[in-house]
């Protein structure tokens, strides 16, 4: 009974974090908590939990995708491409970048399951090598000059609550599902937690990889759309260092590095983590290059924790 | 006590908890001579001669060197007094030279750095030494598994060991490499090491050693003169127990004419034109040592491993599985040898494990059918009465027979027709087996067929209808029921035909 009280409480102990990371906030500045900041975090954190529900599947077996934000620029500058200067719809160029990122996805997956080279050499290629395709695209100038329409996904609001906070919404809620109810998130876990045995259970890891792969192309596609309609141009650096972000999150909601474990309700702590910890530290003046000290240090606090978690169960 | 032998191992006795894995062995090796160690799998072989390395500690019993009494080893102290052993798996560095690997850990060193043109000259001389041609610059991983073996052996003498411990050293070699490996080790002999050798190849036995010793169920049983001894004899000793352990009983029922599973000339995974029958009810036991080729025939049968050539004919239909997906939708199961990273997902629930299979069967536009996946769980958890507080337990919280069940859980769940178990009481207590062995009973009188791969060999021929032996990936023999005899096994285990033949010309 005790362990289980306690189990229960260490499965929650993130939310702990983010209340007394709130709480602090809130007593040392004024500013923090009130509903117009409390809306921008939301609006910030919009692209991080998108692109983390696909990061989340991807750190479940024990993968990881490093070209997150290179996808989320390609994406930023491709998506404005076809807008402004090769006259698609405002439909057709999201759903063509959206495939894109799929695409970039597959190929991520290709690599990792059929190729076999390490998940963190592969997509790093990949980042490396969208990273450079956005500049050749754009010619290293922005692009903008969208239909106003376009300006909705990024910047609307359905009553009080901005657009993309419901998209991220969804996703949780997608992503959970998948998760939950269907066999994917079965197999997910499964192959997280033993391949092999997986394979000899009849699941086909390697469809599964494929799976995975794309999907995490196709969330990080779907935060640059939201990103580009808020920042209303498209820069080619926009999504860069985003993975790092997002891996943090996930990692800070309890999905284990090592594979097979994790929650996608845990995964939202992570992200409003970030989230406020980014707003808090702009709103006290603290500097960007401390800010990324800071960063750094909760990825090894996140993921030594995890560590120490998975020696014990050694034990 | 004797200043005859060069090692003395007295009494040796090492205890796991709830097994005995050696019971109070002894076993002395003179100066310059070959002693053979033999035994079934499991005899106990391999626990003794890590007690020399220092791997094992032994529970009691007492190791003398040269008169030096010792109640364990270290391997530090083992190297110190002489004594190496060349396993299975080599302590080579692939990326280094041969020289280097000579000298590893111990190179000789110019002040700061290390002298490689000298290690590379003695290198050249203990090659030299042992008759073998090898150049000690050369890469390891460039050499075939026999050189590096070769190389094993120098180091081990350029260390000065005085006792040489190989276990099983032909079974990754060439007939040509095992030959010139025979060499060295007659000409250590000659140059007065002490050699301990493990082989279940009795051929090897008989042509290299002095004087045999047969280990069984980890009790010391005789020491023989080699040439005073012959092969029955030898099997005799090695399987000679009294059979004392009991079975549940089971009513045939066996459907001849209907052929569920037939292997027509299958090749692939080690294995060489394996051929024959399964009839629907059958429990057909695949016998032979480790490393026959068993768990790699049930590979292919699974879609596990490629198939080279030959036929597998699944109810009247050529089958070609590819992946185990394949085998298990047409109704093949594998219960593995290592259950733990093979069978189970001991992370995922006990409902998890069983519906795995079948996700896709229950589900509906890729959604679970929740309602379904609970209660197929619990109808097996009922049936094979797996005993866990829930279904959401994870599996690794169950005993190995709750595991095991599980396991089997999952297969019944998918429907399976032909369950193939691969070692399927191995790790597991004894009031447990006795259930699984109902189990698979339970399951045979249900219509299904069974694989049976096991080494134990009481278990196999007390749960089989027939039994099938092979031996380095051949059928050697087939016995039916009526048949059944440990020695007929161990024979045909021990791909005996060839040394029978060796006999019968010499005479004896």
């Amino acid at each position: 009974m005790k362990t289980q009280v306690l189990n229960q409480l260490k499965e929650k102990a993130i939310w702990f974090v983010f209340v007394i990371l709130f709480i602090g906030f809130a007593i040392a500045n004024e500013r923090f908590l009130t509903m117009n900041n409390m809306f921008t975090i939301a609006r910030q954190v919009s692209m991080y939990g998108i692109a983390a529900i696909g990061m989340t599947f991807v750190i479940l077996i024990a993968g990881i995708d490093l070209s997150t934000g290179s996808i989320i620029t390609i994406v930023n500058v491709v998506c404005a491409y076809l807008m402004v200067n090769s006259g698609f719809s405002m439909t057709a160029a999201i759903i063509c970048s959206l495939l894109m990122a799929t695409l970039i996805g597959l190929l991520n997956g290709f690599m990792v399951s059929t190729i076999g080279i390490p998940a963190i050499i592969a997509t790093f290629a990949t980042q490396t090598i969208f990273e450079g395709a956005a500049y050749l695209l754009s010619g290293g100038t922005p692009v903008y000059g969208f239909d106003e329409r376009f300006k909705v996904i990024g910047q609307g609001y359905v009553g009080p609550i901005p657009v993309p906070v419901i998209i991220m919404a969804c996703c949780f809620i997608a992503g959970s599902f998948i998760l939950n109810k269907t066999y994917f998130g079965r197999y997910f876990y499964a192959v997280g937690g033993n391949e092999e045995a997986s394979k000899l259970s009849g699941i086909r890891v390697s469809f599964i990889k494929y799976l995975i792969y794309s999907l995490s192309g196709f969330f990080a596609g779907l935060a640059g759309i939201v990103m580009l309609s808020r920042t209303n141009s498209a820069q080619p650096t926009a999504g860069k260092g985003y993975e790092f972000d997002v891996i943090t999150c996930v990692v800070l909601g309890g999905v284990s590095v090592a594979g097979g474990y994790g929650k996608i309700s845990n995964v939202i702590a992570g992200v409003l983590i970030i989230g406020i910890l980014t707003n808090g530290m702009v709103l006290l003046n603290v500097s960007s290059y401390t800010q990324l000290v800071v960063k750094g240090i909760v990825l090894i606090l996140a993921v030594g924790f995890d560590c120490i978690q998975q020696k014990r169960k050694l034990i | 006590m004797n200043n005859e032998y060069v090692m003395q191992l007295q009494n040796i006795r090492k205890e796991y908890p709830g097994v005995v894995a050696l019971k109070n062995v002894s076993l002395e090796i003179k100066k310059g001579e070959i002693l053979a160690l033999i035994g079934e799998n499991g005899a106990g072989k391999s626990t003794l001669i890590k007690t020399c390395s220092g791997a094992v500690i032994p529970t009691s019993g007492k190791i003398m060197i040269n008169g030096k009494e010792f109640s364990s080893m270290t391997p530090q102290l083992a190297s110190e007094n002489g004594i190496a052993i060349i396993y299975q798996e080599f302590n080579n560095v692939g990326g280094l030279s041969a020289a280097e690997n000579l000298f590893l850990g111990h190179p000789i060193k110019k002040g700061f750095l290390i002298d490689k043109v000298a290690m590379e000259k003695e290198a050249e001389k203990a090659f030299k030494q042992l008759n073998i041609n090898i150049d000690p610059k050369v890469l390891v991983k460039d050499l075939t598994v026999g050189y590096q073996q070769m190389i094993e052996i120098a180091k081990a003498i350029q260390q000065d060991a005085q006792v040489l411990v190989m276990d099983e050293p032909s079974a990754p070699l060439t007939t040509a490499e095992v030959e010139s490996m025979f060499k060295v080790v007659e000409l250590l002999r000659a140059k007065g090491v002490s050699i301990i050798y493990i082989s279940h190849r009795l051929d090897e036995i008989f042509r290299l050693s002095d004087r045999i010793v047969v280990l069984r169920d980890g009790e010391y049983i005789k020491t023989l003169t080699t040439k005073d001894t012959h092969v029955e004899e030898l099997i005799q000793l090695m399987v000679g127990r009294e059979l004392n352990e009991t079975y549940p009983p089971r009513n045939s029922c066996i459907d001849k004419n209907k052929v569920v599973l037939e292997l027509n000339k299958v090749c692939g995974n080690g294995d060489r034109d394996i051929s024959f029958k399964l009839h629907k009810g059958e429990i057909l036991g695949l016998g032979g040592l480790v490393g026959a080729g068993r768990t790699e025939l049930a590979q292919i049968i699974f879609g596990a491993a490629k198939k080279e050539s030959g036929q597998i004919i699944f109810n009247n239909k050529e089958i070609d599985p590819k992946t185990p997906r394949e085998a298990i939708d047409i109704g093949i199961a594998l219960v593995p040898e290592d259950r733990k990273r093979h069978g189970a997902l001991l992370q995922t629930s006990v409902k998890n494990n069983i519906n795995m299979p079948i996700y896709k069967r229950i589900s509906r536009l890729s959604v679970i059918d929740s309602k379904k996946e609970y209660e197929i769980a619990k109808k097996y958890k009922e049936e094979l009465v797996i005993k866990t507080p829930n279904l959401n337990q994870i599996v690794k919280n169950l005993s190995g027979g709750n595991q095991q069940k599980v396991i089997l859980g999952k297969w019944l769940a998918a429907n399976s027709e032909l369950i193939i178990f691969d070692e399927p009481t191995r790790g597991i207590d004894v009031g447990a087996k006795y259930e699984i062995y109902k189990l698979i009973n339970h399951l045979v009188e249900n219509g299904k067929t069974i694989l049976l791969i096991s080494s134990e060999m009481e278990e196999l021929m007390g749960m089989s209808d027939r039994i099938i032996v092979l031996a380095e990936g051949n059928i050697t023999g087939e016995l039916r029921r009526e048949e059944f005899d440990q020695t007929s096994i161990m024979r045909l285990a021990s791909a005996m035909k060839e040394v029978k033949i060796k006999n019968e010309n010499t005479g004896s």
